[in-house]
């Protein structure tokens, strides 16, 4: 029941997605319509989990003052007050409410500036780290060199040649190397689907009995 | 004035992030922090309002979906009751002794997306990726994506060894591969510098009207 | 310690400096130079604007975060403002919880900026999780996926959406996304469903997709800022995209110098070292 029943319940659902498309039945697909909501909701009940780690990591840290309990705090007031303005302001999602603008002008600034950061460390580790040591990482350079010139328009000021040059990059070898890895990792996937639906793979029940 | 109020707010904590450049300290952890709980409390409220009031919760307590009236006690009550309680057996992990009940529904979603993915990975990653290289041999575009393909994936072909014919087409895919990588790495760079030229504009535009 | 090795030991937060120095410069010295349009661009350009106006709808999955809001917001605008321009309708929808604000502000300022009416012209179906299971679904029918819009209003009383129940009412979806949404789309409504797709994503993403648009299981492609800005050169409305793109030429040139810098110290540095083993020998 522990372990054999959640793999049969993996083994039917996995089965039953992979044949319907090839089933046009009115209640294979009326049960398909079905499944596919609960999916939905059990990736919707899942996020709800993560938050509630969330807290509960937070509320450890407080618990047993660590150091840095003080952003713990930060964390879920923060949490508190956008639960606050989601569930008991009446306009609780309409674009212009408190609980709009807590998103436009808090998570989305500092979210944006966080991954433009990496602008900088890119610059940096161009100069550091990107070498002409051997053959490969030449070729490696010199192609992210002409893509980086001839998709901006710089580039055209320069020569007309290196738009053209980027083109080719793009549509010969970056093709063929992109397709090569796109056909690799979709065998891959189905493999795993696969060791899954047949109970090959278990990593996803966990440890335990 | 409630507008500079919060665009002030905003270009405070964008400058807190940017204080991480010159070195870790206390106004990027106050950001860092608090967009942890901002999101995750956005999150909430958008999974809730946007999927679980409508989707699961209005057909068992409000007994309608959309348009549609759903009868208590009718089969389609207890249909629509069904994903609501697996989505609670995933909580059973919170309690040790029973925690293994919600494998059940993980089996269902594990098993589900599985399914789901196998025939239409296989049409659009795998076949028809292969039928778009099945090129006529009429032209060095059409040799370069045929070598190229056979390169790379002998390249990852690990079950034997990178020897004689075996070893010069790796060989000859691993030049591919760097130049596609190349590729990646200058569309890398553009992407990160175009986030800064955002962020950037906010600044100068929007917060200081500067420009 | 030679004059090589001491410059490649160089402080990173000069560099951060001068990259900071750089992208700001333009913004007020601006060059304009002008942005030449691409193939794939073009494509979705064409595919948008074959759509017939007033009638079925263009839907817009707006799938993308806060993070990636420079590279993909610009799009949304440039597309939306394309589609209004033609009377097109659009459905917008979103398969990240982020994109729900964001889908609304976008949304709301090109429909306030031309006068489109909500319900009638453009509507907001919301967010949903689940990705593959969302996208199959309205294969199936919207209506079982989204009984309702965004605001709770039933789909049934939205006059747009009168006769549109799944992708053969749909002439062309666009999604706009950072993360695999993009390839999600692909696989779960092009394939089973030859919908047509197009697709605007990160310019990190861009060149994965490439596949994707050789085979034509996508009709056009935007990548990244530049996309952007190619799009709005097509529609005559310079904006965001545009306006980025001297700083873009202006970073790319100086990594392009910290590169070839890095190189001349590293093989300098290198040189200077054999000498020095060479002399002690």
């Amino acid at each position: 029941m522990r372990r054999q029943f959640p793999l049969a319940l993996c083994f039917i659902a996995g089965l039953f997605m992979a044949v319907q498309y090839f089933i046009p039945h009115p209640t294979v697909q009326d049960m398909y319509e079905r499944l596919l909501i609960w999916l939905q909701t059990l990736l919707a009940f899942a996020f709800l989990l993560g938050t509630v780690s969330l807290v509960r990591l937070h509320y450890h840290k407080i618990r047993h003052r660590a150091d840095d309990r003080g952003y713990s705090w930060v964390t879920l007031l923060a949490l508190c007050l956008m639960i606050g303005l989601g569930f008991f302001h009446s306009a609780h999602h309409a674009q212009g409410s408190p609980f709009d603008k807590m998103f436009q002008n808090v998570q989305v600034p500092i979210e944006a500036t966080m991954f433009s950061l990496l602008a900088f460390y890119v610059a940096s580790a161009a100069f550091r780290a990107f070498r002409a040591r051997t053959l490969e990482s030449t070729l490696l350079l010199v192609a992210a060199c002409i893509v980086m010139l001839g998709r901006v328009p710089i580039g055209d000021m320069i020569h007309s040649s290196i738009p053209a040059a980027t083109r080719w990059i793009l549509e010969v070898p970056n093709l063929a190397a992109k397709r090569g890895i796109m056909i690799g990792v979709g065998l891959g996937m189905m493999a795993t689907s696969l060791k899954i639906i047949l109970g090959i793979e278990r990593a996803w029940m966990g440890g335990g009995d | 004035m409630g507008t500079i109020i919060w665009t002030t707010i905003g270009a405070i904590l964008t400058l807190s992030v940017y204080s991480f450049l010159y070195k870790d300290n206390p106004f990027y952890k106050f950001a860092e922090h608090l967009v942890v709980g901002i999101s995750a409390g956005y999150y909430l409220v958008i999974y809730y309002f946007n999927f679980i009031q409508p989707n699961v919760v209005a057909p068992v307590f409000q007994l309608r979906f959309g348009d549609e009236v759903i009868e208590l006690g009718s089969s389609m009550w207890w249909l629509a009751l069904i994903p609501g309680l697996l989505g609670l057996l995933l909580y059973t992990r919170f309690f040790p002794k029973i925690g293994w009940i919600g494998r059940w529904s993980l089996g269902i979603y594990v098993g589900g997306y599985a399914g789901l993915g196998l025939s239409p990975i296989m049409q659009a990653r795998v076949l028809n990726q292969i039928g778009a290289n099945a090129l006529p041999l009429t032209s060095i575009t059409n040799v370069f994506l045929i070598v190229g393909l056979i390169g790379t994936l002998t390249y990852f072909f690990f079950s034997m060894k990178h020897k004689g014919v075996l070893g010069a087409l790796a060989r000859v895919g691993i030049v591919f591969l760097m130049v596609g990588f190349g590729a990646s790495f200058g569309y890398t760079v553009m992407s990160r510098v175009s986030l800064l030229i955002g962020r950037v504009g906010f600044l100068l535009q929007d917060w200081l009207h500067l420009i | 310690m030679n004059i090589f090795e001491r410059f490649m030991q160089i402080d990173r937060r000069w560099i951060f400096l001068a990259i900071g120095i750089v992208v700001i410069i333009p913004f007020f010295f601006p060059l304009g130079l002008p942005v030449t349009v691409t193939e794939p661009v073009q494509n979705l350009y064409d595919a948008l604007d074959e759509i017939p106006p007033n009638g079925q709808p263009l839907l817009l999955a707006i799938d993308y975060a806060p993070a990636t809001l420079p590279e993909l917001e610009p799009m949304s605008l440039a597309l939306l403002r394309h589609a209004f321009s033609n009377d097109i309708n659009v459905a917008v929808l979103t398969l990240h919880p982020a994109g729900y604000g964001l889908a609304e502000r976008a949304m709301n300022q090109v429909a306030e900026e031309m006068g489109q009416v909500y319900g009638e012209d453009y509507c907001f179906l919301g967010f949903r999780p689940g990705l593959s299971a969302v996208i199959l679904g309205l294969g199936v029918n919207i209506r079982n996926v989204y009984p309702e819009d965004a605001y709770g209003t039933s789909l049934n009383d939205i006059p747009m959406l009168d006769g549109i129940r799944n992708y053969d009412d749909i002439p062309l979806l666009i999604t706009l996304a950072g993360w695999s949404a993009a390839e999600a789309w692909v696989l779960y409504a092009h394939q089973p469903y030859g919908q047509d797709v197009g697709a605007g994503v990160t310019a990190v993403m861009a060149t994965d997709l490439y596949p994707f648009l050789d085979t034509g299981q996508l009709v056009g492609l935007l990548g990244g800022m530049r996309g952007a800005a190619e799009y709005e050169g097509l529609i005559n409305h310079p904006d965001a995209g545009v306006r980025g793109m001297d700083s873009q030429s202006a970073v790319h040139i100086l990594i392009i110098i910290l590169i070839v810098l890095g190189n001349i110290a590293y093989f300098g540095a290198r040189r200077k070292k054999r000498e020095m083993e060479r002399d002690a020998a």
